[in-house]
Formats: C-alpha cells, sequence, structure tokens
C-alpha cells in the first residue's frame, strides 16, 4: 500500500473512490442514453449519489427490439432451464448482499438491518420464483374431460414481451417482485426503474450480466416514468404491461394507450412488498392453449 | 446402371411410404453416438482417415487459378512439417476453375470435385444445366457435385427430380455423381430420407447433405438419416452409394463424430474415401493440429499450419 | 479386429476416496453399528473389495428413528418452506458440483455404464432435488388444500439399480414435504447413499433430518416395521413388496410401494422404425435391463415383424458390453452373482420352453457378474419368460395383429407398471395409452424421466406415484 496522502496539518486523506457510472442494460450490454442525457439521482438527504441515464423513448424503442429478440430461445428453453437461470441469480445476489443493503440504504433511507432484510428478502423472493418455472404447468395446466373421444389438455405459455413500470418506493424487493414473475414462465421484460431510486435496479443488472441470464430476457431503463412509460404502453410489440410505478390518473391513460394492441395490464398498486405473493402476476403473463386429438385406432 | 422408369404416382406413392423418421429420437440417437470417446490409437486411425476423406473446397466468387493452385498444393501435401500426412480425397472448386484444379492435381491421385447444375441456388432451365455438366467434365473433372431442385421436390414433382438426376447423371460420363440435396431447405427428416431414397433409385453414386451456402448445412441427425438410407437401399437393391456431409464441420472433434456415425449406422465398408467424403476447409489444419499434439505431445498453435 | 476400433476409454477412479471401512449416517454424524456387524460391497465388473460397510442392527434402527423424531419435533417442522427449500437447493447444487465424482462411485459399485451414471442417474439426481426444492415453500399450491401438513417420520427401503437416484426419488419429495427420513440403501450398493450423507453434511443439513442405515433385508425389515415411523416408502421386488403391505396393514402406517413390472413395448407397421429399434434396445437393455419399468416384452406387429427384427439384430452387434469405467460401454456388469443366476436360470427356461434364443457375438470379461444382451423369439404368453420379470438384459418377443390384440396381450399381466407405443398415428397412441393398464406409458420414446413426471404402477407393480404434483401425496397426510 502506497504511502497516504498527507494533509497540510500532517493528517491522512481519505481514499479517493473509483465511482460507478449507471448506465442503461439493454439486449445484455450496458449502453449510454443514445440521447446522451442524464439525471441526478440523490440520496434520502438529498446529497449526490450519481448521474443515471435518462432514458429516451428510442432507447424504450431498443430494449423492445431487444427482449422480442431474445423471447423465442428464453421461451423455448426448458422449464427446468429457466429454474436454475434464475436460483443462479439468487447464488450471486448472495454474495453481494452488502453491497446491496449500501445501495437500498442509500435510496430509500432505511436503517442498516432493516436494509439487510430488505436484501434478504429480494433473495428470497427470487429463489421462490425460480421453483416456480417447472411447476406452473402443473397448476395452471389441465387435462380436460371433453365428452367425445378425444384427448384434451391445456397448457400455460408465455405471452411475449412484458413491460414492467417498477414500483417507485421499493426499489429493490419492489422492482424484482414484479420483474421475476414474468421471466420465469418465458416472458421477457424491459423494466422502467423507479425514477427517484433507480440505482438498486441498474445493479442488479450487473448481477444478471454475470449470471446465466441470456441477454435480452430482462432489459433494465432508468429515467422519467411520465416521459418513458407512454412509449411502453403505446408500443404495438409489447404484449403486456404492469402499471404498478405509474400514479392513478397517468395509470388510466397509459392503459387506454395499451388497449390499441390489447395488451394484458395488470393494475395491483404499490403493495407491502415483504408479503409472499401469490399467483396473480405470473398468471397475468401467461396464456393458455387448449390441444384436442382425436383417440381411435 | 440405368435407373428403372419411374412414374410421379409410384415416386411418390414409395417415397410417401417410406418409413418416418421420428426427430427427437434421431436426433437422441445423434447425440448419443457423439458422446463416444476416441482415444489414443483410435485417434489416430480417426484422424488420418478424416484426412484422407476431405473434399477440400473452394467456393467463392472471389476465387482465382492462385488461390486454386495454393489448394491444391495443400491437397497433396496439407502437413508443411510432416509428409506421413496423408493427401486429401478430392479438391472441390466452380466448373471453371476445374482446368487449373485438373493440371495442378495430375497424376496425383487427389480427385477433381467440381460443382455443377448452377450450383448453389440450381435456379435455371435443365438445358443450362447440363451445359454446366458437361463443361465441367470436359475441363478434367472426375467427380460432379450437382444440385437437386428443392422448389420442384418441396412442390412434390419427384418426377421432375428424378429426370433432372437422371440427365445429370448422363451427362457426368465416366465422372462420378454426388447429389446434393440441400438438407437445410427440406428441413424435415422425412424429407431428407425421401430425397435421399429419390436421389438413390435416379442413380445417384453419393448423396450430399449441403452446398455449404445455406445454414444450417451438415448436422449430426441428418447425416444420421441418409447413413440409415444408404444402408437399406443397399440392402434392397445391392448397390454401395456413398455420402458426404458437406458444411459446418469445423474441428477435428465434429469430425470424428462422423465417423463414429458411419461405423455405428451405415458400418465400416463405408469408411474409405470411396463412400464417404467431408466436404470442408478449414477442418484440414484442426485435423493436422490434432495428429501433430497426438505425434508430439504438445498442444499446437495456427503459425504451424498453412492458411492456403 | 475391425477398421475403426474404439480404444480404451477409461474414466479415471482417482476422483473418488473410498474410505476403507463405513459407519452408519444418523444424527448427522458417522457413527459406528451397535453391534459391530458389518459386510463388504464390491465391483461387480471385477468382484474387487471396494470398502466394509456396516450393517445396522435393530438398536441402529432405533436410534436412527430416534434422531429422525428428534429432528422432525424439534428442527424440521418448524422450519417454514422457505427455509427447508434452501437446504433442497443446496444439496441440488452439491450433487452438481460433485456430479462426476458420485457418478464413479455409481459405476463402480452398481456395475452400470460410466456414461449412463454420468448422462442419466446424477443429473437426474440433481433436478430431483431442484424441482422438490421448489416445492417446499408452495405446498398450498399442490392441490392438497391450504395447508398440508407432512406426516412425520418416514422408513425408506431402495433397490441397487438406481441406488442415488433411487435416493432422490424417496428423499427429496419427503424433505420438501416436511418430513424427515431414515432410509436403507440395497446391500450391494450402499457407497452413493453414503457419499449423500457428507453432501448432507456440506450441505449443513440439520442433524437427523437424513439418516442413513446400511445393512440388507433384516436391517429394510427392522425399519419398515418399526412403531416410530409414519411412513413407509419401498422400492424393490413385488413379493417383498407383498410383505410389506401385510406387515403394515395392522398398523397406520401410510405405505407406498414401486415394484415390478414386465412391460411391453408395442411395435406397429407404421413406426419409424430406426427410432423404434433404438427404443427396444433402450427399452431393457438399457441399465442392463435391470429397470423395473424395462420394455421385456417386444409385442410387434405381424405384418413388420421380419424387418423389425432384421432391424434389432443388426442394431445389437453395434452394442459394447465390458468396462463400466470405460466411456464406450453400453452393456455394464450385472450387479451380483445371485441376480446372475437367477437371469441364467430364466433363460434357461426359455429355451426349455421352446422359444429361440439369440445374443450378438460378446466377450464376456473372466472376473465379475456379465451376461449378453439376449433376445427370444417365438414367445408366446403362456411362456414364463413373457409372465416373470427378469430383470435382466433379456428380451422376449410376441406378435399381434391388430391394436385391441395388443392391448389385450400388453395388459394381460399381473404387473402394470409401464407401456412403449410406436407409431406415427396420433390418434392411435392416445388410443392405446387411454386402454393400456399402466402407470406409465411412453409412445415413440422409451425410459425417459423426470423429476415433474409422475411415475409408479397399476396392479401388482405397486401403488403411490413419485414425482409431480401427484408425487407430494405420497409424503403429506391427506
Amino acid at each position: 500500500m502506497s504511502d497516504p496522502a498527507t494533509r497540510s496539518d500532517g493528517a491522512a486523506l481519505a481514499r479517493i473512490a473509483v465511482r460507478k457510472t449507471y448506465k442503461l442494460y439493454i439486449g445484455g450490454v450496458f449502453p449510454r442514453s443514445e440521447s446522451g442525457r442524464s439525471y441526478v439521482v440523490t440520496d434520502h438527504k438529498g446529497g449526490f449519489l450519481a448521474n443515471a441515464a435518462l432514458a429516451s423513448r428510442k432507447d424504450a424503442r431498443d430494449a423492445v427490439a431487444a427482449a422480442r429478440k431474445a423471447f423465442a430461445a428464453w421461451s423455448a428453453a426448458t422449464a427446468y432451464n429457466r429454474g436454475q437461470v434464475l436460483y443462479r441469480v439468487a447464488e450471486l445476489l448472495e454474495g453481494r448482499r452488502a453491497q446491496f443493503a449500501a445501495e437500498v440504504r442509500a435510496a430509500e433511507g432505511l436503517g442498516a438491518r432493516q436494509a439487510e432484510a430488505v436484501v434478504d428478502e429480494t433473495i428470497d423472493r427470487w429463489v421462490w420464483y425460480a421453483g416456480w418455472a417447472d411447476k406452473l404447468a402443473q397448476v395452471r395446466g389441465a387435462a380436460n374431460p371433453v365428452a367425445g373421444p378425444y384427448f384434451n389438455f391445456s397448457l400455460p405459455e408465455p405471452t411475449g414481451v412484458v413491460a414492467v413500470i417498477a414500483p417507485q418506493a421499493s426499489s429493490l424487493l419492489g422492482f424484482v417482485s414484479v420483474v421475476a414473475p414474468a421471466v420465469v414462465s418465458g416472458n421477457t421484460v424491459v423494466a422502467l426503474a423507479s425514477e427517484r431510486f433507480p440505482l438498486p435496479a441498474v445493479s442488479l443488472s450487473e448481477v444478471l450480466a454475470t449470471s446465466d441470464v441470456p441477454g435480452g430476457v430482462i432489459n433494465v431503463l432508468t429515467g422519467r416514468t411520465a416521459e418513458i412509460a407512454p412509449w411502453l404502453a403505446s408500443h404495438m410489440d409489447v404484449n403486456a404491461i404492469d402499471l404498478c410505478g405509474a400514479s392513478g390518473s397517468s395509470a388510466d391513460d397509459l392503459a387506454v394507450a395499451a388497449a390499441e394492441n390489447l395488451k394484458r395490464v395488470v393494475r395491483a398498486g404499490d403493495e407491502d412488498w415483504t408479503l409472499t405473493p401469490g399467483l396473480e402476476r405470473m398468471r397475468a403473463y401467461l396464456e393458455t392453449k387448449t390441444v384436442w386429438h382425436p383417440a381411435g385406432t | 446402371m440405368s435407373a428403372p422408369a419411374q412414374t410421379q404416382a409410384s415416386l411418390r406413392g414409395f417415397l410417401h411410404g417410406l418409413p418416418g423418421v421420428d426427430r427427437v429420437g434421431a436426433e437422441a440417437r445423434a447425440a448419443m453416438l457423439a458422446s463416444r470417446s476416441i482415444k489414443t490409437t483410435a485417434k489416430q486411425w480417426a484422424l488420418d482417415a478424416a484426412i484422407s476423406m476431405i473434399d477440400l473446397t473452394t467456393l467463392e466468387g472471389q476465387d482465382t487459378p492462385g488461390k486454386v493452385r495454393a489448394l491444391c498444393a495443400k491437397a497433396k501435401r496439407p502437413d508443411p512439417a510432416d509428409p506421413t500426412a496423408p493427401m486429401v480425397a478430392a479438391v472441390c472448386v466452380y466448373p471453371d476453375l476445374a482446368h487449373t484444379a485438373a493440371a495442378e492435381l495430375k497424376g496425383s491421385g487427389v480427385h477433381v470435385a467440381s460443382v455443377a447444375t448452377a450450383f448453389p441456388s440450381g435456379r435455371t432451365s435443365l438445358d443450362v444445366k447440363l451445359a454446366d455438366v458437361k463443361y465441367a467434365v470436359a475441363a478434367g473433372a472426375d467427380e460432379v457435385d450437382m444440385v437437386i431442385d428443392r422448389g420442384a421436390f418441396l412442390a412434390g414433382r419427384y418426377q421432375q427430380v428424378f429426370d433432372e438426376i437422371v440427365a445429370v447423371r448422363e451427362a457426368c460420363g465416366g465422372a462420378h455423381l454426388k447429389v446434393i440435396l440441400e438438407t437445410g431447405e427440406l428441413v424435415t427428416l422425412d424429407n431428407v430420407r425421401r430425397a435421399s431414397w429419390l436421389a438413390m433409385l435416379a442413380g445417384a453414386d453419393f448423396i450430399k447433405t449441403s452446398t455449404g451456402k445455406v445454414a444450417p448445412a451438415a448436422t449430426l441427425p441428418v447425416t444420421l438419416v441418409m447413413l440409415e438410407a444408404v444402408r437399406d437401399f443397399r440392402e434392397a437393391h445391392g448397390r454401395q452409394v456413398g455420402v458426404k456431409p458437406a458444411g459446418g464441420i469445423r474441428t477435428a472433434k465434429d469430425a470424428l463424430r462422423y465417423l463414429v456415425l458411419v461405423n455405428e449406422t451405415a458400418g465400416e465398408d463405408w469408411l474409405d474415401p470411396r463412400w464417404f467424403r467431408l466436404g470442408a476447409s478449414s477442418l484440414l489444419n484442426d485435423l493436422l493440429m490434432q495428429r501433430t499434439k497426438m505425434a508430439t505431445g504438445r498442444y499446437s498453435g495456427p503459425d504451424y499450419f498453412t492458411l492456403d | 479386429m475391425g477398421k475403426f476400433e474404439y480404444a480404451p476409454a477409461p474414466e479415471s477412479r482417482d476422483i473418488v476416496s473410498l474410505r476403507e471401512s463405513y459407519g452408519l449416517f444418523i444424527g448427522g454424524e458417522f457413527t459406528p453399528g451397535v453391534d459391530g456387524r458389518a459386510f463388504k460391497t464390491i465391483s461387480p465388473a471385477t468382484e474387487e473389495v471396494l470398502a466394509e460397510v456396516t450393517e445396522a442392527g435393530p438398536a441402529d434402527v432405533d436410534r436412527a428413528v430416534s434422531a429422525a423424531r428428534q429432528a422432525y419435533e424439534h428442527t424440521w417442522s418448524r422450519l417454514p418452506g422457505a427455509e427447508r427449500a434452501k437446504y433442497l437447493f443446496r444439496i441440488a447444487r452439491i450433487v452438481q458440483e460433485r456430479a462426476r465424482e458420485l457418478a464413479v462411485l455409481e459405476s463402480l459399485d452398481n456395475g452400470k455404464p460410466i456414461r449412463e451414471s454420468r448422462d442419466v442417474d446424477i443429473p437426474l439426481v440433481a433436478a430431483h432435488f431442484f424441482y422438490h426444492a421448489g416445492w417446499a415453500d408452495k405446498l398450498e399450491y399442490a392441490g392438497y388444500g391450504p395447508v398440508p401438513r407432512p406426516l412425520g417420520v418416514a422408513g425408506q427401503v431402495i433397490p441397487w439399480n438406481f441406488p442415488l437416484l433411487m435416493l432422490a426419488w424417496k428423499i427429496a419429495p419427503a424433505l420438501a414435504c416436511g418430513n424427515t427420513v431414515v432410509l436403507k440403501p440395497a446391500e450391494t450398493t450402499p457407497l452413493t447413499a453414503l457419499a449423500f450423507a457428507e453432501i448432507c453434511q456440506q450441505a449443513d443439513l440439520p442433524p437427523g433430518v437424513v439418516n442413513i442405515v446400511t445393512g440388507a433385508g433384516e436391517t429394510g425389515r427392522a425399519l419398515v416395521t418399526h412403531p416410530g415411523i409414519d411412513k413407509v416408502a419401498f422400492t424393490g421386488s413385488t413379493e417383498v413388496g407383498k410383505e410389506i403391505a401385510r406387515a403394515c396393514a395392522p398398523s397406520r402406517k401410510k405405505l407406498t410401494l414401486e415394484l415390478g413390472g414386465k412391460a411391453a413395448n408395442i411395435v406397429f407397421e407404421d413406426a419409424p422404425v430406426d427410432q423404434a429399434v433404438e427404443g427396444i434396445v433402450n427399452g431393457i437393455f438399457f441399465n442392463q435391463g435391470h429397470v423395473c419399468c424395462a420394455g421385456s416384452r417386444l409385442l410387434v406387429q405381424e405384418s413388420v415383424y421380419a424387418e423389425v427384427l432384421a432391424a434389432l439384430r443388426r442394431r445389437l452387434e453395434t452394442l459394447r458390453l465390458g468396462d463400466p469405467l470405460d466411456k464406450n460401454t453400453d452393456v455394464g456388469a450385472i450387479n451380483s452373482a445371485a441376480q446372475l443366476a437367477k437371469i441364467r436360470e430364466l433363460s434357461d427356461v426359455g429355451e426349455a420352453e421352446g422359444a429361440q434364443r439369440w445374443s450378438p457375438p460378446c466377450e464376456l470379461p473372466v472376473k465379475g457378474f456379465w451376461f449378453p444382451p439376449t433376445v427370444f423369439t417365438g414367445v408366446s404368453q403362456a411362456h414364463r419368460i413373457a409372465r416373470e420379470e427378469i430383470f435382466g438384459p433379456v428380451l422376449s418377443v410376441l406378435t399381434f395383429r391388430t391394436p385391441a390384440e395388443a392391448v389385450e396381450k400388453a395388459n394381460n399381466t399381473p404387473y402394470g407398471l409401464s407401456a412403449g407405443v410406436w407409431t406415427e398415428k396420433g390418434s392411435l397412441i392416445l388410443w392405446m395409452a387411454s386402454r393400456l393398464r399402466a402407470g406409465v406409458v411412453w409412445a415413440n420414446t422409451f425410459n425417459k424421466f423426470d423429476p415433474a413426471s409422475p411415475f409408479g404402477g397399476y396392479k401388482e407393480s405397486g401403488y403411490g406415484r413419485e414425482g409431480g404434483r401427484h408425487g407430494l401425496e405420497a409424503y403429506l397426510d391427506v
């Protein structure tokens, strides 16, 4: 270790930190916004944290394209494979508990123990969803006893590209709780992080990028909800949208825009994310396909 | 041997009456055979066998006589440092460079293979395709690689595909004929089986997977089905037809997997350059590198092998 | 000497470190048996002794059940499902990490080819723990009511044919549902179960949740009749299964049995022939035919009999029999001298009954227990080799004319574990599937297993299912 620098009065100066640049996460890589813009993210006391990328409508467009491109392979992967990939994300998150606790603390102003509890819940939430991948078909599928010499079965299938307006207040646990239910069944996601607290979601992207999650399966945008959400809600190649992070009347407008291609819309509000979820979000992104085949010689 | 007369109806009835191929099962069988572990003496034999089965290929718009001459030199002496490395089976070029290749390879024992019939698409009149064949043969090609009319095949015009192969076979004279099925465009393994039988009934000496210009080119499951077809054809008709996977075979490991496939499907009668070829270009250097490693015990590098 | 002879390609044994002797795994630790009795486990391929293993006596079984009960009452039943899940995920991951070692150990102790233990057994073991881990905190969705409770302590006895996989089939669902277990591996194949005990330690599984007691028939009997267990699970022969059913009858213990079979593998005239031949071979020669659901009766439609048999014989000539640790071996050793004697006896019966016997040319090693892949043709339903489970690489071939006749012959057996159907006609597959009295129907495939897919038999092949949502029932108080 080199000699620490000293001030003129002889006291030691703190080591200069190498600060992180927070970019977007699209198609498995970290580009800046194509607009070149950024915005200031502050901690709960108003102090400067970082300049986060300020996503533009073109970034949103690119993210949807990346999600669409990744959909074929991700939805064709075996459920077992998806479950293992998601479990691996939890393993990596576990290794970074301290980092995420610090990040959540700085963003949301939680106490140290509270922040750790949030991170633990986030990891456990991810594990809970990972274990659903190879069970959804058994719980949501069925063989149907139709009246006739036919074999008839119904299977759940992922709907496609899901846009997610992530919760505004819960920057990590809430974020994970709206993204995981979409991808577990084979959908791909474009998520717009909390406008005020975007940084934990970007750090989560680093975990995704270093895990086995293929590029494009989860894409993360940071920026102004009011600016980006309408572009996602009106995008004709997005199959479903979670309006969680949009406020009251603007959520209504977004839902109207979403009706243009009959997106599946999730309107649940900001919840107590610490509670174990039910199936609603996973169900929202599943289509049911029913197949008939005669049984005969 | 002249091909028996076939009508569209009887051809269709026969081809559609062949047993189907279950893709999942075929892929599982190919994958199991790909897990065979070929070591030591077996690997030595297989590397040399693979080299001797290569149709060293250049089929680019930018090919020149210089390029072809360089390739021919490599064909005759693949490893500059090791004269014990076997020669390849053939050099494969476009018809207008067959003359150059023939001159370079004269007396060497390496065959001159030329593509023909408006390779790779085959989309022109039969007259033009036959002229292409005759041109190649006149230039010195002793092997002709033709393409079938995939459009006609997929439209069910089996008689037309059959007649074209018969006509090309005749135009080949003494040259041996490889029929390229372009399996990447046929897509289903049922189609691969049918096209294989169609080509063999029409007189093909070899059936070949691909032009190498369309992906996917050669794959293990496709080659498995073709090996089953030649095995069954010999059983039924008493005539042995060769198989050539081409395109996408880049590593020695790939090549050895193909040899295992031949060994355990059609059998060792096909383990000979007379009945099995590998259409490839960069594969040769990887085979040579593996060969060198077995001889010296050291991993080698690309600097020690020629790029032609 | 063929043109392309595969040179030996041995998987190294170095990855396995065998102890000279193993104790019992009780309360999270390896502990000597009370009586000091021991037995040896050998490699069936070479007859060399691999290790000495403790024989658990009644007092040991007592200790183990006690440890399981303690763990259940004080620890395991108090853990939320999400925490149980994380232990099972850990175990799944460690199995993946130690996959090669476990595969080599399994092949050494059991005799099966390394390719099968490496590519089939061990990956499925990890998959079973992975799948069931995810159920531990989702039982309210399994279709058994809002709060399904575990049974308590499960006594589990498993066979020698898929040692570690059968262990996974038993332990994963039991733990996921909140039970604790005492498991007895087969006496000829204890080693991977003992390695699994180490894995439980590496995963920091609370002591007593999993207990392994090694031994033979006596130990098994002591375990399944122990008054301190709530649940008995057995996989093995139908004969022993019936004994256990009789022994458990007076008690309130829940019982599931996975027993023998004599499955019909039915090939129709429009079957995809090359894949059907692979399916026949896989059906009876995978794992040397030591498979309860083996396709041991080939029912081939008479119109394609000659073609299918010719293709089958040709294919059998490429089967490679030999050293289980050679990566190119297809057919390994028979698990024990006793099993070999039984296979030989029944094969001799087959010949005596008038069936025609054929095997591809096969060089059998001098030491060890070996039997060549064997096909009997001209077999009819009345022959013993068409009715009795041989549990070896012996195929009996019968013919049929119509689908109805195939169903009739397939069902004409006290067994009902599995069946195979080969045809390109979808309607026929579904029609056959609906009429075959078998717990598993494989169409255009065979011997496919998955933790999500329920497995189990009709009639004397047992009762209860393992795997899938249905398999959880065995370990819940529902």
